[in-house]
């Protein structure tokens, strides 16, 4: 972005004629006289009208009404040739899909040899509830399953420890250990099912825990394929579920990438997640900026610890919002794509195509669902689903309306499932491959973006990396302050919400998914049941050798193995001896000890 | 409430759940209506949040909670600040409750519940409205 298009946006046009050649356009003669001809008469009659109250960011000095994007980038009236840069070239700036630098998608045929992956986030109370669920949902069309975990099981706690106190089953799964998982996956081929697992902080236990229950299915882990997402920058920028300090905690995550590329060839170590960070009020330029930026962290860290870019590099996969607006989130997920190209390629000098390749899953914005008239927030989800389809995704989740009451019913499940499959079979948009590609205003959009992206970069690289920004807070301030200017707005009525700011009406409350506390004793018996029947003696060795292992420097392990330090194999070993999540974790807080943030607000 | 003292509110996040945008834009959007608010951070146990309002001294405690986990903890937040004779602090929950839990919650002591959509400037009004003298106003 030139300075001219700040958000602060001090620089603007006193008629229409004059900002046309705003941000050094060069307007053709043509565009001039529809200047001059047509469109001055007609704001003559017509004067343009901000989207939300005139006042603040929707009104400029001259008392011209503005237009942003929901993240606060002024929007030009119309967009032609002179907004595309005087060096533009087709094969250079956008080129076909499947080719560098991949901003018209990583596939040539589009979705036309494969569909995305309809993979519906899911989890609640005990195993055996979500077991059923995941069988509904793979009965009903979806293409893959989703983990969502409760809060004890993502922060490392047992759930009969006494900060999981009401919280067990409440936002996802209880998994206390082995026992929980084959339950949860009773009946389901892993070998033929791709599995998601939204878990960063305990990733490499519960991912062990996945990899035993499908060797004891007798899957072969060179065949399986799925996600876990173990992307531990995010959460001390944004999630902030995170248990060990940042320098171990990226070294666990070091562990499972060598772990994978060794073992489980099409397993994905990593989904590098922009979702949350944009849940916590970003933009859509901080979600990509940080979120690639956090990929390049990693794999700093991988390279330094001796691991080969080519090797681990395309196992790396990456997890965006589907937000509101809908040419914003495009310009973002084709820019994304582009710039991971760029650095894999220029940066870390990556040889294999398949490592440039930014493949990527999609969520629509919890963020965005209302409270209120919760079934305007189907909606919303199509549109934003939309967004992530025609920006070339390669799964998504779609949530559910009732989400900003409650975890979903099985009815508001489906109606999401329903509308991916609405867009897939019925709209046609599918078809054609990146169909909005060539569009004046989605490709500036696209190169401010990446523009922007690599200005965030820059600040980045002189702070030292992304583990020292954050504990500088840089990313978490930016974020809240965006999130600041977002409330401000809405509650100014400059940015419309439908049904909770304007266009409100009384109504009855839904009907909702409700969750007690009878998990937490179920999980807490079951856990009694297991430590008087497991070798607590075989458990105490493992967690033994685990802290030994943790405590040591991995180096990069020779001839085909991982390093002998690696912590994976210690954790197989341990889950397999029936350890439970909470147990694993205290033999590494053991080591590593706890992570407290600075607080501000 | 004095005029010389500013209301004093702490905003906290009990239980697990690291989901701090709600907390930190209340807390900004309460600053910003001229009130003193101390932010807790993350993870604090309901003795943490009444040891801190205890030594504060504040008008006003906000619990942030998102996760379901409301049904324990607000309760013992409650008992912790009557045993500290506390009871005069107004008490708030903001965050994603079910309406079939604020019976419950108000009955024990909760002053107001907000859902999501609430607007910041019917929380700064609430606070206002109620809030209650406490300790010895601050001189000037």
């Amino acid at each position: 972005m030139s300075d001219s298009r700040k958000p602060d946006g001090k620089v603007l046009a006193e008629s229409p004629v004059t900002d046309l050649f705003e941000n050094g356009r060069h307007p053709s003669e043509s565009e001039k006289q529809w200047a001059e001809k047509t469109l001055a008469p007609s704001l003559e009659k017509g004067p343009e009208k901000p989207i939300g109250a005139p006042t603040g960011v929707n009104v400029d000095e001259h008392g011209h009404a503005r237009y942003t994007t929901i993240s606060g980038l002024p929007i030009r009236r119309l967009y032609t040739p002179a907004d595309l840069p005087a060096d533009w070239k087709y094969e250079d700036y956008l080129n076909y899909p499947g080719q560098p630098p991949f901003t018209r998608g990583i596939h040539a045929s589009g979705y036309r040899g494969r569909m995305w992956t309809m993979r519906q986030f899911s989890g609640f109370a005990s195993p055996e509830e979500t077991n059923e669920r995941y069988k509904y949902l793979l009965a009903h069309g979806g293409g893959g399953l989703s983990v969502a975990f409760d809060l004890p099981t993502l922060m490392g706690y047992d759930s009969d420890h006494p900060f999981s106190e009401g919280e067990v089953g409440k936002c996802g799964v209880a998994i206390d250990s082995l026992e929980d998982m084959e339950i949860l996956f009773g009946g389901i081929d892993l070998e033929k099912t791709t599995v998601s697992m939204t878990i960063n902080s305990p990733a490499s236990i519960l991912w062990a825990m996945y990899l035993v229950v499908a060797e004891k299915q007798g899957a072969d882990w060179k065949k399986i394929s799925g996600t876990i997402q173990n992307d531990i920058l995010k959460e001390y920028i944004a999630q902030k579920e995170y248990i060990y300090p940042p320098a171990p905690s990226m070294r666990l995550v070091i562990d499972t990438f060598e772990f994978g590329s060794k073992f489980t060839p099409r397993y994905n170590t990593i989904s590098i997640s922009g979702y949350h960070i944009r849940e916590a009020g970003s933009t859509a330029l901080q979600e990509l900026a940080f979120t690639i930026y956090d990929g390049v962290e990693y794999v700093e860290w991988a390279r330094r610890r001796g691991l080969d870019v080519d090797e681990f590099g395309p196992r790396l996969s990456f997890f965006f919002n589907a937000h509101n607006d809908f040419f914003e989130e495009l310009a973002k997920y084709r820019a994304a794509r582009k710039i991971w190209y760029r650095l894999m390629k220029d940066r870390f000098e990556a040889k294999h195509q398949r490592t440039w390749l930014m493949r990527f899953h999609s969520q629509t914005a919890g963020v965005s669902l209302t409270a209120q008239q919760p079934m305007n927030n189907i909606a919303r989800v199509a549109i934003q689903a939309l967004a992530a389809v025609l920006g070339g995704t390669q799964s998504l989740h779609t949530d559910s309306y009732d989400e900003a009451l409650a975890l979903p019913t099985e009815e508001a499940v489906r109606i999401a499932l329903r509308t991916q499959q609405i867009i897939a079979y019925e709209s046609g948009v599918a078809q054609t491959v990146d169909p909005l590609g060539g569009s004046y205003f989605l490709e500036r959009l696209t190169l401010d973006m990446e523009k922007g992206a690599f200005d965030y970069f820059e600040k980045l690289d002189a702070m030292g990396g992304m583990v020292a920004a954050i504990e500088k807070g840089y990313p978490q301030k930016e974020i809240a302050e965006a999130s600041y200017q977002f409330q401000r707005a809405t509650e100014a009525r400059e940015k419309i919400t439908v049904g909770a700011n304007d266009f409100v009406v009384e109504e009855p409350a839904p009907n909702i998914l409700y969750i007690g506390e009878e998990v937490a004793q179920a999980q807490s018996k079951k856990l009694k049941a297991l430590r008087a029947r497991r070798s607590n003696d075989q458990v105490r060795c493992c967690l033994d050798a685990l802290r030994k292992a943790a405590a040591q420097e991995p180096k990069a392990g020779k001839n085909g193995q991982v390093s002998p330090a690696n912590t994976m194999p210690f954790i197989v070993e341990a889950v397999k001896a029936y350890a439970t999540v909470g147990e694993i974790c205290e033999a590494l807080r053991d080591v590593y000890g706890t992570y407290t943030e600075t607080a501000f607000a | 409430m004095s005029p010389d003292r500013k209301i004093r509110v702490l905003v906290a996040k009990p239980g697990l759940d690291g989901h701090d945008r709600g907390a930190k834009v209340i807390a900004r959007a309460l600053r910003d209506a001229g009130m003193e608010v101390i932010y807790t951070g993350l993870r604090q146990t309901p003795e943490m949040i009444v040891n801190a309002s205890l030594q504060e001294d504040v008008d006003v405690i906000g619990l942030s909670i998102l996760s379901g986990a409301h049904n324990a903890i607000v309760p013992r937040v409650m008992d912790l600040l009557k045993q500290n004779q506390m009871d005069d602090v107004l008490v708030l929950v903001g965050g994603i409750i079910p309406d079939q839990d604020i019976e419950t919650l108000k009955k024990a002591g909760v002053a107001a519940i907000f859902q999501p959509g609430t607007p910041m400037d019917s929380i700064i009004e609430f606070i206002r409205a109620n809030v209650k003298s406490r300790g010895v106003p601050a001189t000037t």
